[in-house]
């Protein structure tokens, strides 16, 4: 079901070359990031932390097919995102990427199962409503599924967004600041829960954070300074 | 002095807002609303100057006046002090007589310069195509109509005696401008240069001749110079107005008027639209900033300040730029029209661009009030749970203040307020029946399971949004209503009014039949073979009590009625209800005894003269004084050119009195001979060709109506910046759910479907829904103004759900298009 990798990316599920973003602001060029290279194996665990401003959102955007380079490449489950257009990844994102984001970014004109149902919807699955009713409970929010995000606290939505991102058991998972909105205790149930269900669906897990802690449970930490890897 | 704070921030912020490019939408809304209003208003104003220009060419000029006596020769010298034009014509009744024959014709003295308005136009033969006259008769010669030449049965070429002198016959008249206003007086026509009249020796009669001096020039010089004159004339001397032309002429300028006024209220309901749509958008925009500047401290009433005077400053600019735009395409409009369509408008009036202007702010405060105080709700919490949704308050009925803007200015626009609150109450019940349906309808969309996901998202979202997706389809299928309406449906009425007249309408009329002619008139006709015409008896009456109480024209206050007690009425007996005639009031009198004393009242004058069932009314008719209580009130359809009367009585009440009668028949073009040998065989009765009048109001109707074309494509624009503004409003939120959706894994054709369903449903939806609101107002119209049948058109449906359907894919397209280009990363830290 996956597309075809080479030998050499067996390992790798993310492999970062020569990676450069630049924005043009009025006459001035503002390189973001610069020249950056790495990869990532099958199943690990990562923390990209930084300063506000080094370039960690606008890497993740990058790595994630969301955004694109002006050098450079990103390989994502072997597969060269330059060489696909936009519908090209926006079907390697249905089909391997989750996400988890800072400020939820729930459809606030959802339910909470509509959220999480909308993966699987986009992707053609006819199981959607029964396997989003599986990801609530597994996220503690079985009780839920009829609310709008609105109706929910900030923990709750942040746990429909993990049940969105996991719920079409994606390769890799980017999660964005994931426990930026929430406070000390709530951050870590979530943060608790995401470790879990990467575990237990053995993901790939790029976390972009500036919390200490949070980036010692990782097993590889990239530290960004102003668009530089250290 | 802390408004003037608020009011320096205020200022400061609408110029960072509008750098920020978040007015623009609302800025363009305003331009085009003004804008649109204005030329349509400019436009209007020119041709309803037109309109009455057009009236004046049915009198010749722009400003008559009659009089029984030789004019103060200061008069015309003043006149062209004030920048005008004069003519001087004199008529008076004298024999003509050619060979053994003789007939009292109706002698119409011209000078250079004559007709002033319209055209005179002549042919060279009997039966033979007109063509327009160049000039006056020359000296030596004179113009005859078609009744005289057939009376006296005489050519063109021959010479007539006239006075002391012969005279040669040079042409004959087919169509004067003039004849219009009183033609059922005229005897046949003879037309004179004034050079002959001395010759003539006929200027000694005196007594008999009636003057009229005619000007024309600028409508404000002719204002001025009859403001001036007014005060100068003498009993007998009078001004004659467009007030004096028959009813039937009347009728056809007052809907071409109340036309216009419909158009310009529609571009008003338009443009209310789409600067609420915009103002909605612009503060779902501000709400963050808001609570941010709540949270800062600043009062409720103070964020009302500051953000009215953004508004202000808004209105001010935004207005001036409409009204300068609409300025210029006024412009070119009337440039574009005498270049290609040969339609020369008046000068400009700036009149309207005050009204565009003042328009332009009332739309503006009457539908940015509702959101803005739905701004002053907001709560600074808002800045630590970020909600997408606008806090919902009592928005609908904070849009009551707009609603009531609205049908202020449409009884203002409409200049009539039976026009203008009609619409408005068909535009209030047809909101809210809207509203009810559209509800209903978006519900039952969330039910839909069986087409497929993108269609599910797309058209559930429209359920999911179920406030704003009804506000969005309401203000579509009104803004397509009043387009199918002023496209489709006006051009539908006024095909339907125009060919509204059988093809064997009366075209002649035959007054002054004797009574002991009824019967030769009869036998003349069953001798031709023609059906015999209905006869209707007339006696002439002045109008001098109501309710035992003596009348003056100078008790009324309206033109219109003055002139009613001045005259004399024509009145007439029936037993039954003419035909083209329809009782609104009262009831029609039955046979048997006891049914004298009453009157039936035509509904006009009865509006005019302020009369009501049961008044009496006292009429001198030769002496005797004849009361009667008013039974009924009738509506006449005057388009009908069939013989009708102001006053009818019932059988036995007038037939004592002096009486002649009256009749009305279609004479086909092949069957003139007919005319001629029934002049012959009566030589007392008048005959008058009322095809002529017809073709004259005919051609004004079709000129006014090209005119109003044009109006119509600046209606469509702003139904366009409806369309835009209905789906701009909620196209940030589109945006953002777009995005989601891509980062999800949603593709460009699943993210495109989703939205093209939205659009075709919005589009499809509301154009079905204009369709049906045009044909009920059609159909309104058609009843209660055209007195036509007005039935089902498919074109409208068609039109209303395939236009409504691919205008907003069309205009969807673009923003969708717009949305696949960003990165959908940017779009969701906007809004972060």
């Amino acid at each position: 079901m996956h597309p075809q990798k080479d030998k050499d990316s067996e390992t790798m599920i993310l492999t970062v070359n020569k990676l450069i973003k630049q924005v043009t602001t009025g006459e001035s060029v503002l390189t973001i990031l610069n020249n950056l290279s790495f990869s990532v194996e099958q199943g690990a665990a990562v923390a990209v932390v930084g300063t506000s401003g080094s370039g960690k959102s606008t890497l993740l955007g990058l790595l994630a097919g969301l955004d694109q380079p002006t050098s450079g490449s990103v390989c994502l489950n072997g597969v060269d995102l330059n060489t696909l257009d936009e519908d090209g990844r926006a079907a390697l994102r249905a089909q391997a990427v989750g996400f988890v984001f800072q400020s939820f970014h729930l459809l606030p004109a959802m339910t909470a199962i509509e959220n999480v149902m909308l993966p699987l919807e986009l992707a053609g699955n006819s199981q959607a409503k029964q396997l989003a009713r599986e990801a609530l409970d597994r996220v503690g929010l079985a009780s839920r599924l009829n609310h709008y995000p609105q109706q929910l606290s900030g923990g709750e939505q942040q746990r429909v967004a993990l049940a969105r991102a996991f719920v079409n058991r994606p390769l890799i998972l980017f999660a964005d600041e994931p426990t930026g909105n929430l406070d000390a205790a709530t951050g870590q149930e979530v943060i608790d829960l995401l470790f879990e269900l990467n575990h237990e669906q053995g993901a790939t897990l790029i976390l972009v954070t500036h919390d200490a802690v949070l980036s010692q449970r990782c097993n590889q930490v990239l530290k960004l300074h102003a668009g530089v890897l250290q | 002095m802390r408004w003037l704070a608020d009011l320096v921030l205020g200022m400061r912020l609408f110029l960072r807002n509008w750098h920020a490019g978040e007015l623009q939408v609302l800025a363009i809304a305003v331009v085009i609303a003004v804008a649109s209003v204005t030329t349509v208003g400019f436009f209007a104003d020119r041709v309803e100057q037109a309109l009455v220009r057009q009236a004046n060419q049915l009198l010749g000029a722009d400003l008559v006046i009659v009089s029984d006596r030789p004019f103060d020769p200061n008069w015309r010298a003043a006149a062209t002090d004030f920048e005008l034009v004069s003519t001087e014509i004199l008529r008076f009744p004298s024999m003509v007589s050619y060979r053994s024959d003789s007939v009292l014709v109706d002698v119409k003295v011209v000078s250079a310069g004559y007709p002033l308005r319209g055209e005179l136009r002549i042919a060279d033969q009997l039966h033979t195509v007109d063509r327009l006259a160049a000039a006056i008769p020359k000296p030596g010669t004179v113009w005859v109509d078609e009744k005289l030449l057939t009376r006296l049965n005489v050519s063109i070429g021959s010479k007539i005696e006239l006075g002391r002198i012969q005279l040669k016959v040079a042409a004959m008249i087919t169509q004067e401008p003039d004849s219009a206003v009183g033609f059922i007086m005229g005897g046949p026509r003879l037309m004179l240069n004034q050079a002959d009249l001395l010759k003539t020796g006929l200027d000694q009669i005196g007594s008999r001749i009636r003057y009229r001096l005619q000007f024309s020039g600028q409508s404000t010089a002719i204002a001025a110079y009859q403001a001036w004159l007014v005060q100068k004339l003498i009993p007998g001397q009078r001004i004659e107005s467009i007030q004096d032309a028959r009813p039937e002429i009347r009728s056809a300028l007052e809907r071409s008027a109340q036309f216009l006024n419909l158009t310009a209220l529609f571009s008003v309901i338009l443009a209310a639209v789409a600067i609420a749509l915009a103002a909605r958008r612009f503060l779902q925009r501000q709400l963050d900033a808001c609570a941010v500047m709540r949270c800062m401290g600043t009062a409720r009433q103070q964020l009302l300040r500051i953000y009215g005077v953004q508004f202000i400053c808004l209105g001010l600019m935004a207005n001036g730029v409409g009204c300068l735009i609409g300025a210029i395409a006024q412009q070119g409009l009337a440039f574009w029209l005498s270049q290609f369509v040969g339609v020369e408008l008046p000068e400009v009036r700036w009149l309207p661009a005050i009204q565009g202007y003042v328009i332009g702010f009332f739309l503006l405060i009457g539908f940015a009030m509702p959101p803005l105080l739905a701004l002053g709700q907001v709560s600074p919490l808002r800045v630590l749970r970020r909600e997408f949704i606008a806090p919902k308050g009592n928005a609908a009925f904070a849009y009551l203040l707009g609603l009531a803007t609205i049908g202020v200015l449409m009884i203002w626009k409409a200049g009539d307020i039976r026009l203008g609150s009609l619409v408005f109450v068909g535009f209030v019940v047809a909101m809210l029946i809207l509203f009810g349906l559209v509800w209903v309808v978006i519900g039952l969309l969330s039910r839909l399971q069986s087409v497929g996901v993108s269609w599910r998202f797309g058209l559930g979202q429209l359920s999911r949004h179920r406030w704003s997706s009804v506000v969005q389809i309401v203000a579509l299928s009104i803004g397509l209503m009043a387009l199918l309406t002023l496209t489709l449906i006006r051009g539908e009425l006024l095909q339907i009014w125009q060919s509204g007249l059988p093809v064997d309408a009366p075209n002649r009329f035959v007054v002054n039949i004797q009574e002991d002619q009824l019967v030769l008139i009869k036998a003349f006709f069953k001798k031709h073979q023609v059906d015999e015409p209905e006869m209707h008896p007339m006696v002439r009456g002045r109008l001098i009590k109501i309710n035992h109480r003596e009348i003056k024209s100078a008790d009324y206050p309206d033109d219109r009625a003055r002139r009613l007690v001045d005259r004399e009425f024509n009145l007439s007996w029936a037993e039954s209800l003419q035909k083209g005639n329809q009782l609104i009031q009262g009831d029609w009198w039955r046979q048997g005894s006891g049914i004298e004393n009453q009157w039936s009242v035509e509904s006009g004058v009865a509006r005019a003269l302020n009369l009501k069932i049961g008044d009496e009314l006292s009429y001198d008719i030769a002496g005797h004084v004849i009361s009667g209580n008013i039974s009924n009130l009738r509506k006449v359809d005057w388009d009908s050119f069939r013989v009708n009367f102001f006053i009818v009585s019932p059988p036995g009440q007038l037939n004592k009195l002096p009486v002649s009668y009256v009749t009305s028949f279609y004479v086909p073009p092949e069957k003139v001979e007919l005319i001629n040998a029934l002049v012959r065989e009566f030589p007392n009765v008048l005959l008058i060709d009322v095809g002529q009048v017809m073709v004259q109001v005919r051609g004004m109707i079709a000129q006014v109506s090209s005119a109003l074309q044009f109006v119509f494509l600046f209606t469509l624009i702003s139904g366009m910046i409806v369309l835009y503004a209905a789906l701009a409003s909620t196209q940030d939120e589109r945006l953002y759910q777009a995005s989601i959706m891509r980062v999800i894994g949603a593709s460009r054709s699943q993210v495109m479907r989703a939205g093209f369903s939205e659009f075709i449903f919005i589009g499809a939806f509301a154009g079905l829904l204009a369709a049906v609101l045009a044909q009920a107002l059609g159909y309104t119209l058609a009843l209660k103004f055209l007195n036509v049948d007005y039935g089902f058109s498919v074109t409208v449906w068609f039109v209303g759900v395939i236009g409504g359907g691919v205008g907003a894919v069309a205009v969807g397209y673009l923003g969708l298009q717009h949305m696949m280009r960003i990165s959908p990363i940017r779009i969701m830290r906007q809004y972060y």
